[in-house]
């Protein structure tokens, strides 16, 4: 295959597009790619101070890697969840793409912080090890990316997982969870930041293939605890239709962004209130983080039989 | 060949010279889930490797 732009050997193809790319034309396609997602949804902007969500994995790590090459200056936020020898080689993986890059890492110990970690709370609650896991993620991300001064948190989501979120939404009937599909999270509480994830238009082949290209060094492993995950079924599935016809994915979810936001625009804003215990943002008396480690203090208590 | 599987943390033997698409139809790879790299650089799925060829196969899919 030779290079779609220059006529050079070609390293990555793009079945969807039916193109192929050298490495140089490759980084300036994908970088489009980013600046058209930020351009777009106005992602973000001169005097935004945003802070990556970066777990050590490829999407997170190069998310930063191609925000840094493209000027943005952004900090990265990661979260220790406790499992095991996997959050310890996350943990290290950020660390060291941080102190290689010289750019900011704070990180975030949660069974340090609230006792256990997500082995453990999942034990002691009727939640899944990746219901947990998203509760915890998106609380702490958003309180501490608060509490540092950022104003937006930017996250790894890509194609696969957009698509794959949007087909588990639609096999349910997860009406609110469509509403709220979206590569932009508007705040809408003084409490709650922007949520933005540029990288929504690429699949997760192409990012790590930018990543290869640009020496970014990530966690393979994946997390024991998401091995039977609904996710990975979903990608699966759209996996086998992209093979059997390239760009399923992609007029999937773009599709549904533009057909699906007259959904999004007819639906009344979900009223936002501080939490009693915490006084962080939630629909509820108590927000469900707090109700959460509740419930793991209470199992605590409990005499072992 | 020797081809070394990232996430399994081994290495295979493959007989024979072929194309990256043959070897991961070859090994039960989907297209949309790996990447390959042939002595250290990425390859195009018509590139045809060779025996001498130090080859990775790189997972690309994460869940949760």
């Amino acid at each position: 295959m030779r290079c779609r732009v220059c006529g050079k050997q070609a390293c990555v193809d793009v079945k969807r597009s039916n193109t192929a790319f050298c490495p140089d034309c490759y980084q300036r396609y994908f970088q489009r790619q980013v600046e058209r997602a930020i351009k777009k949804y106005g992602m973000l902007g001169p005097d935004d101070r945003p802070v990556i969500a970066v777990s050590g994995g490829k999407d997170s790590l190069t998310l930063w890697q191609v925000l840094l090459d493209m000027g943005y200056q952004a900090a990265g936020l990661h979260l220790n969840l406790g499992i095991g020898d996997y959050s310890a080689s996350s943990q290290e993986k950020a660390a060291a793409f941080a102190e290689s890059r010289g750019v900011q890492l704070i990180t975030v110990e949660v069974a340090r912080e609230y006792g256990c970690g997500i082995p453990e709370v999942a034990k002691r609650t009727i939640r899944t090890p990746c219901s947990a896991c998203g509760l915890i993620k998106r609380y702490l991300l958003n309180k501490v990316a608060l509490e540092r001064g950022f104003n937006v948190l930017v996250t790894g989501h890509n194609l696969d997982d957009e698509a794959a979120a949007l087909l588990g939404n639609l096999l349910r009937w997860q009406s609110g969870y469509l509403l709220r599909q979206s590569p932009v999270l508007p705040s809408t509480h003084p409490k709650l930041l922007r949520r933005v994830k540029p990288l929504f238009r690429l699949t997760e082949r192409e990012i790590a293939a930018y990543g290869l290209l640009r020496g970014v060094d990530w966690l393979v492993d994946e997390c024991p605890l998401a091995a039977d995950a609904a996710t990975l079924r979903y990608k699966e599935v759209l996996n086998q239709l992209e093979a059997a016809s390239p760009g399923t994915k992609h007029n999937f979810y773009l599709g549904f962004l533009e057909k699906g936001s007259a959904l999004t625009a007819s639906s009344p804003p979900v009223e936002l209130r501080e939490c009693a215990q915490c006084g962080q943002p939630t629909t509820a008396e108590v927000c469900a983080f707090c109700r959460l480690w509740q419930q793991v203090k209470r199992r605590k208590a409990l005499p072992v039989t | 060949m020797k081809v070394y599987l990232r996430q399994k943390k081994s290495t295979i033997d493959v007989e024979g010279d072929c194309s990256v698409l043959e070897l991961l139809r070859r090994l039960g790879y989907s297209q949309e889930t790996v990447l390959v790299l042939r002595n250290g650089g990425l390859v195009t799925p018509d590139i045809r490797l060779s025996e001498e060829d130090e080859v990775e196969i790189i997972p690309v899919i994460s869940g949760g």
